[in-house]
């Protein structure tokens, strides 16, 4: 069973019609068959339709999809040999955080990415994709080993934020993103970050600051969501729509802006629609980003990140 | 007596006080709620002398507190992109820059100074929270990157002072950008094996705390001072439960490992000079400066323990 988004109930409509005709085909029933290839068309045409030019606000809906690919399915259909590594060493082991070491096409690499999971009790013990600070201490411990064992490091962004609670706060959340940020831009080897779905906030920021920030077509980076932002400027959340407008989060005006260096185009309908499509895509990107960094020297590599952060701002929409 | 003392004498009172006293003349104290006459107030660093709640001050005046005989000079912030997202609410963005920069003469929230404190030169770079809430944009980062380059090529040590609501919304990602971009900068100062100090003032939150204010080489911070990662009302948001008493206030990071010490701000100059002369003179045997009680195992610096 599909969800669809709002936007997409034309699509719905067609498929359900489409569902009906097949459970009505007999075997070798030409007319059938035709009408059901008719309809089948007429929903690509739509899907292009709509998808050619989504508002930001139903982007913010896509990206925030269900059924859009996830850090386990990464893991599952782009590394072999996953080793999962676990805990902070100061605290305790934070689920939001998925990391560890395996093999990207053959190279032993680092992964670190957030998980919102997939079900209830799964999003529970994910807490949704929202990291405490020990999830970026453990990020930040990872990415030291890759620094110390000369692994290339790809991360994977899909959270709405880091995590507004009490004990995160007591535990100095905003210190855990500063120093995973700082280890982002500190390391000696390369770091290619991929904005998956979700970049929200500093909560993103703390895995992206990396030599070259992919950005999945339908996903969003922002430095706050849009129901945040509304709520105080515009005093409403109700006017999320306006605010994702605003804030210029879709991946083709971050590129302009030159925050991420490349996107990675979506299967027609959108990541969700064909998970595997869209992962092959990204292992295609991840390969092709790598390359140039693998002939660098560290220092180069170091180097490279703060001339290309510190010169973004220079560009305007 | 009773019902004249509560209800008819402050009634009494108000009245007097309002005929009598200018509203500009008294200020009264938002934490224990006594009058003090305003000069009393600006002669005490707007600290309240009855309960010492440490009131807000400008950016100015903080300057001149701090470097020797008030003196500094101000380094001229480069003209970045304004508005560069053509950002609008119910307002637009460039609008609410020129109310700001009318208000406060000055071109964004931020402050870079440099003079002697202690007969040291230091590079001092002070947040503005009545320009836009102290928000770091692009601007904001740039004054950054700048006071570094300043500190780096003096070879002088690093002093921030923020006072910030976090990223500038209106800047949208680029303000999310700050973070790496102000990382980075103080980064330069850490590898030229400078002092970094951070000097945590009311209020310091989001963007700001999560990037170059928790990365000192030393935090202070005044007293009652609110620092945190996220606000107060989306903590409540989430976690629908009340917060617990003096969360997110100076004494409260101090006790949970996140600052080296309160200072209040009378003793905030002398324990900058000391800090800066412990990390830098090695080894002076003339030094030896007398302040107010040592801040033994954090405590403030005036009332330690
Ligand atoms: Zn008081």
């Amino acid at each position: 069973m599909r969800n669809f988004l709002e936007f997409e109930k034309p699509i719905a409509d067609l498929e359900g019609k489409i569902e009906e005709l097949k459970h009505l085909s007999t075997e070798g029933d030409i007319n059938i068959a035709e009408e059901i290839g008719k309809l089948q068309t007429k929903v690509d045409r739509q899907l292009r339709a709509i998808y050619q030019k989504l508002t930001p606000w139903q982007t913010v809906q896509v990206a925030r999809h269900p059924d859009r690919p996830h850090l386990s399915d990464i893991l599952r259909a782009l590394v072999t040999d996953f080793v999962p590594l676990a805990g902070d060493r100061n605290f305790a082991e934070d689920f939001a955080i998925i990391g560890g070491i395996g093999r990207f096409r053959g190279r032993s690499v680092v992964v670190i990415g957030t998980e919102k999971g997939r079900h209830t009790e799964d999003r529970l013990r994910h807490n949704f994709g929202m990291a405490r600070p020990e999830g970026y201490r453990k990020a930040q411990r990872l990415m030291r080993l890759a620094d110390q064992f000369g692994l290339p490091i790809l991360t994977f962004v899909d959270t709405a934020g880091a995590y507004p609670g009490i004990g995160a706060e007591e535990r100095g959340q905003a210190e855990a993103i500063a120093r995973s940020i700082e280890t982002c831009l500190q390391v000696k080897v390369p770091l290619i970050a991929t904005i998956v779905g979700e970049g929200g906030s500093g909560g993103a920021v703390a895995l992206a600051s990396g030599n070259h920030v992919l950005m999945f077509e339908n996903a969003i980076y922002s430095v706050i969501s849009p129901e945040g932002c509304a709520s105080i400027l515009w005093r409403s959340a109700e006017h999320a729509k306006d605010a994702a407008e605003a804030l210029r989060l879709t991946a083709a005006d971050l590129l302009k802006l030159g925050v991420v260096d490349e996107i990675i185009a979506e299967p027609l309908g959108g990541a969700h629609r064909d998970p595997a499509a869209a992962l092959k895509g990204l292992g295609e990107a991840i390969e092709a980003a790598l390359q140039p960094y693998l002939q660098q020297t560290g220092d180069a590599l170091k180097a490279g990140r703060r001339a290309k952060f510190i010169a973004i701002g220079d560009k305007r929409l | 007596m009773n019902w004249l003392t509560n209800s008819v004498l402050p009634k009494i009172k108000a009245l007097v006080q309002a005929r009598e006293v200018p509203d500009n003349l008294w200020h009264k104290c938002v934490n224990c709620g006594q009058m003090i006459f305003h000069r009393e107030l600006e002669d005490n660093l707007n600290v309240c002398p009855h309960c010492h709640h440490h009131g807000r001050i400008s950016a100015e005046r903080r300057l001149e507190l701090l470097f020797d005989d008030g003196l500094y000079k101000t380094l001229e912030l480069a003209k970045s992109v304004a508005d560069p997202l053509k950002f609008r609410d119910r307002k637009r963005y460039s609008e609410r820059l020129k109310e700001a920069q009318g208000k406060t003469k000055r071109s964004d929230a931020i402050i870079v100074a440099e003079g002697l404190i202690g007969d040291r030169k230091t590079i001092v770079a002070v947040f503005d929270f009545s320009f836009m809430g102290g928000s770091m944009g692009v601007a904001v980062g740039n004054a950054l990157v700048l006071a570094s380059e300043a500190a780096v090529a003096a070879g002088a040590p690093l002093i921030a002072f923020p006072a910030s609501g976090g990223a500038r919304m209106q800047e949208g990602i680029l303000s999310l950008m700050q973070m790496p971009r102000t990382v980075l900068a103080v980064e330069a100062v850490k590898e030229a094996r400078l002092p970094f100090i951070v000097v945590l003032t009311d209020p310091t939150t989001g963007g700001v705390t999560a990037s170059f204010a928790m990365i000192g080489d030393l935090h202070l911070a005044e007293p009652g001072a609110i620092i945190g990662f996220a606000g107060q009302r989306v903590i409540k948001d989430i976690i629908r439960e009340d917060l617990p008493e003096g969360f997110q206030r100076s004494e409260y990071l101090l006790e949970h490992g996140m600052i080296d010490m309160v200072v209040e701000r009378a003793d905030l100059r002398d324990t900058l000079i000391r800090v800066l002369g412990l990390l830098t003179d090695r080894h002076d045997p003339q030094a030896q400066t007398a302040l107010p009680g040592p801040t033994e195992h954090g405590g403030t610096a005036a009332n330690p323990g």
